[in-house]
């Protein structure tokens, strides 16, 4: 197990350099970040001078090497429109993205899962219909405009919820955290909804799916013939036996919750680094772009990782598989 | 949502409002919400050279002299200047100013500010090096050496703001805020410490700041009764208005005009509207012996006045202010907006379109089908900068000219047809407001010949170049007297007219929303001066 760790962890490593390549293969493509840098009265050749002081004339070739060689170091720039170390930004700004996706993965599983359950068992129930019906809509729409949506409906005619930002924040010192504060939570509702809608639709339709799947093999059958109880049988037989694909697909749906809320996080400027980095790309700030696709990357690669575990725990064949081996 | 519920909501809202009315006069605490579209990009004053940025940082920085609500100029720091000799300005500044620290602001402040602001990071060089020498005469009297005769120094230092020597030296921030190199990031980035009637309370970039009133501002006079101000960015248009509908904002910037509508149906918000400082127009390549982008091949046609003039009768300038800027928008015939000093009817009034003559002109200049050209444009830069783009290309088309439109983000843009990129671009539309509210920064930048070590003409992105203007701008940057400057400035933008130079479009609108029982001054250069903010 521990060289299966180590060699996933190194593997990361590879992800991380060739996403970093691509990126900077591409910076070239995004516009000149020096126009944002300055005024409009700052001169041609200061505008010379600072574009060579950043190195911004070399190949990209030359900037990846630069930018691996500093990163090794633990040392990723500075912002060049917060002139602050990117670190420093992405530290500040990743506890709102993780509360605001962790929170909306666990509302998505809460619901999603039961809801998936339900809607196997009594496949022609009315409220079963319903719950298809409606998660239509949340695969169909797009995010931006649900939450426009909810902004509209909560926060400008209803006036329940706070339309933008995330309330007040409690510094923990190395994490600030809007749990603990009644508009920290009232500001966290709608974009996890906004956020959680698709997954949620996502996961009630793998659990539907592998649930009547299940429940149509023998082991089922032969469960309810020894007289189990319903729930036994559902529930610790036939739901434990789907957990699998659900398992992958959450894992690498957190993933893409936490890379792509970005638009959730612009519509209701939730200052997480989906925001920070739609922002480095209107103001071309590379290093911010930079970092943050590599920390991306290393989440995508570290959440596989342990979703690879997780099967281990969850299916014996893998372990009994890996004992005979 | 129903008629009852928003009847029953209205009567709870007035019910409250009433229960709470006699405490609200008794508490003086007032507080601002505030949005804009980004953040001020740093609190140092000498890092970036950027309308929003300098505007936001004039509530807690101040200048010798600085704006009124119309832009003209007005007292600050310095209670009154003058012009002794060509080459001097003295000022004579206040007494009575302390710094949000407590320390007296006197001479050396202003010597301080004006070195730090030609340090290596500052952005502000291009103003500090307008004066050869700053010189103490007296703890509250200095005087300003220029190179050359300069007319229109203390308005090319509205945005330079005094700092405090002690507190920059004691913070160890005597440089401005560096990108790269030594002094990066450092304490003015985050922290500030000013003359001006807010303190910076909290700072988080882009996120929230929060500003309170300093209790011994040295001017008593001003109208505002806010003491606590809390700054949000929010980007999207649709989340902004959404929470000044939702009653979490007061004063929001920008609305998207196709907004307006709606603010002004909804109850408690309203639009606040006028035209901006800043001109929007269209350049055409006229250095180029071959145009880049088109379909003409060997020469120019923008070489040939007969085709700019084509260009220019073609588009209909009233129509673009009536069909996509709701009529907010003050049709222009000039590169100059109407509060620009210097602005004259004359050349000001937009030119009358006339399709018939610009094919009869299209037709003697040998283009009798046209021709095609790309045209480079913003979509994310100036108010409808894409439609009105579209526009154009609609009206150029009635007359044969055949348009590319390429409109992307304003980085791609602006990467592209700068001088940095070699201006890289046959027909675009670009934006302007000088920043001094001059002519003749608007004349030096685009419509003087270019000349890269003077750095004449460095925003001309067309090449527009004709020696009797790049004489008169350069008469005009020294000219102390300012009848004959004013004369300079006519002759000048008459000539660039009557070369159909350019094809200028209009003063584009200023678009805020303002919930009511709020009131604020609107600017034309955009910058919401905190010391007119009244809250009810």
């Amino acid at each position: 197990m521990p060289t299966f760790i180590l060699k996933r962890l190194l593997q990361s490593v590879l992800v991380i350099l060739t996403v970093a390549l691509i990126a900077f293969s591409l910076f070239r493509y995004v516009g000149d970040p020096i126009n944002a840098m300055v005024g409009q009265d700052t001169t041609l050749a200061q505008r010379e001078e600072l574009k060579e002081r950043l190195g911004l004339n070399d190949p990209f070739i030359v900037q990846y090497a630069r930018f691996v060689v500093n990163a090794a170091q633990g040392e990723f720039g500075m912002s060049y429109r917060h002139r602050r170390p990117v670190s420093e930004l992405l530290a500040e700004r990743l506890p709102a993205t993780l509360e605001l996706s962790i929170v909306s993965m666990v509302l998505a599983l809460a619901l999603g899962v039961p809801m998936g359950v339900y809607t196997a068992l009594k496949r022609n129930g009315v409220l079963a219909k319903t719950f298809m019906t409606v998660s239509l809509v949340g695969v169909s729409l797009p995010t931006f405009l649900i939450g426009i949506l909810l902004i509209l409906v909560f926060g400008v005619w209803l006036r329940w919820l706070p339309t933008f930002g995330r309330g007040a924040v409690v510094d923990l010192g190395w994490w600030t955290t809007g749990l603990l504060t009644k508009s920290g939570l009232q500001a966290l509702i709608l974009p996890a909804i906004t956020l959680a809608l698709f997954q949620m639709t996502l996961i009630m339709r793998l659990v539907r799916s592998e649930m009547l799947e299940v429940l149509r093999t023998d082991f089922i059958k032969f469960a309810r013939a020894r007289g189990l109880p319903d729930r036994l049988v559902n529930f610790r037989h036939a739901l434990k036996n789907t957990l699998v694909p659900v398992i992958t697909i959450t894992g690498l749906q957190l993933g893409s919750i936490i890379a792509f809320a970005i638009i959730t996080e612009s519509v209701f400027q939730w200052p997480g680094m989906g925001l920070l980095f739609i922002q480095a790309i209107s103001t071309v700030d590379i290093p911010v772009m930079a970092a943050y696709l590599c920390l991306i990357a290393f989440f995508f690669v570290i959440i596989n990782l342990v979703v690879d575990l997780l099967y281990f725990a969850v299916d014996p064949r893998l372990r009994v598989g890996r004992a005979l081996g | 949502m129903t008629l009852t519920s928003k009847l029953l909501r209205s009567a709870a809202a007035v019910a409250l409002a009433a229960a709470v009315g006699a405490g609200a006069v008794a508490a003086e605490a007032a507080t601002l919400r505030w949005s804009y579209q980004g953040d001020a990009t740093t609190m140092d004053p000498h890092g970036l050279n950027e309308t929003f940025t300098l505007g936001f940082q004039g509530n807690i920085y101040e200048p010798l002299v600085g704006y009124d609500k119309d832009l003209k100029l007005t007292p600050m720091l310095a209670e009154r200047w003058e012009n002794p000799e060509p080459n001097k300005w003295v000022f004579h500044l206040r007494k009575d100013v302390t710094f949000h620290n407590g320390n007296p602001f006197t001479a050396d402040d202003v010597i301080f500010s004006w070195q730090r602001s030609l340090t290596e990071g500052s952005d502000m060089k291009g103003y500090g090096a307008k004066a050869e020498a700053v010189n103490k005469i007296d703890d509250h009297t200095v005087e300003v050496v220029t190179k050359s005769p300069n007319p229109i120094l203390p308005r090319e230092w509205v945005f330079l703001y005094m700092m405090d020597k002690e507190w920059s030296e004691a913070n160890n921030t005597t440089e401005a805020t560096n990108v790269k190199g030594s002094n990066q990031g450092n304490h003015a980035n985050l922290h500030a410490n000013g003359t001006g009637p807010f303190m910076l309370a909290e700072r988080q970039p882009d996120v929230k700041t929060t500003l309170k009133r300093f209790a011994d501002y040295w001017d008593k006079g001003i109208a505002t009764n806010v003491t606590d101000v809390v700054f949000t960015p929010v980007t999207q248009p649709a989340t902004r208005v959404a929470a000044l509908l939702s009653g979490e904002m007061d004063v929001i910037q920008p609305v998207p005009v196709q907004d307006w509508d709606r603010l002004e149906k909804a109850p408690g918000v309203k639009p606040l509207t006028g035209a901006e400082a800043r001109s929007i127009f269209i350049g055409m390549d006229q250095d180029r012996d071959e145009l880049k982008y088109s379909s003409v091949k060997g020469k120019n046609p923008f070489k040939d006045a007969r085709v700019r003039e084509a260009v220019v009768r073609a588009v209909d300038v009233k129509a673009i202010d009536e069909k996509i800027m709701r009529g907010a928008a003050e049709p222009l015939g000039s590169l100059l907006a109407g509060p620009i000093n210097g602005f004259d009817a004359s050349f000001g009034t937009p030119y009358e379109p006339d399709p018939e003559k610009s094919k009869k002109l299209l037709a003697e200049a040998g283009y009798p089908n046209g021709f095609t050209v790309t045209l480079d444009c913003p979509n994310d830069r100036y108010v409808n900068d894409e439609k009105v783009c579209q526009a154009v290309a609609g009206m150029l088309a009635r007359v044969g000219i055949k348009v590319d439109l390429l409109a992307q983000t304003k980085g791609k843009y602006f990467g592209k047809v700068l001088a940095q990129a070699g201006y890289d671009t046959s027909m675009y539309l670009l934006g302007w407001t000088p920043s001094s509210i001059d002519a003749h920064n608007s004349l030096l930048n685009l419509a003087a010949c270019r000349n890269k070590d003077t750095q004449a003409g460095l925003f001309n992105l067309g090449g527009y170049c004709n020696p009797k203007v790049d004489e008169l701008t350069h008469k005009v940057g020294s000219e102390t007297d300012q009848a004959k400057r004013n004369a300079m400035i006519k002759e000048a933008f008459e000539i660039v007219r009557d070369d159909y130079g350019y094809l200028p479009l209009h003063a584009q609108p200023l678009s805020w929303g303002v919930r009511e029982g709020v009131e604020v001054v609107q600017r034309a250069d955009d910058v919401l001066d905190l010391r007119s903010a009244v809250v009810k």
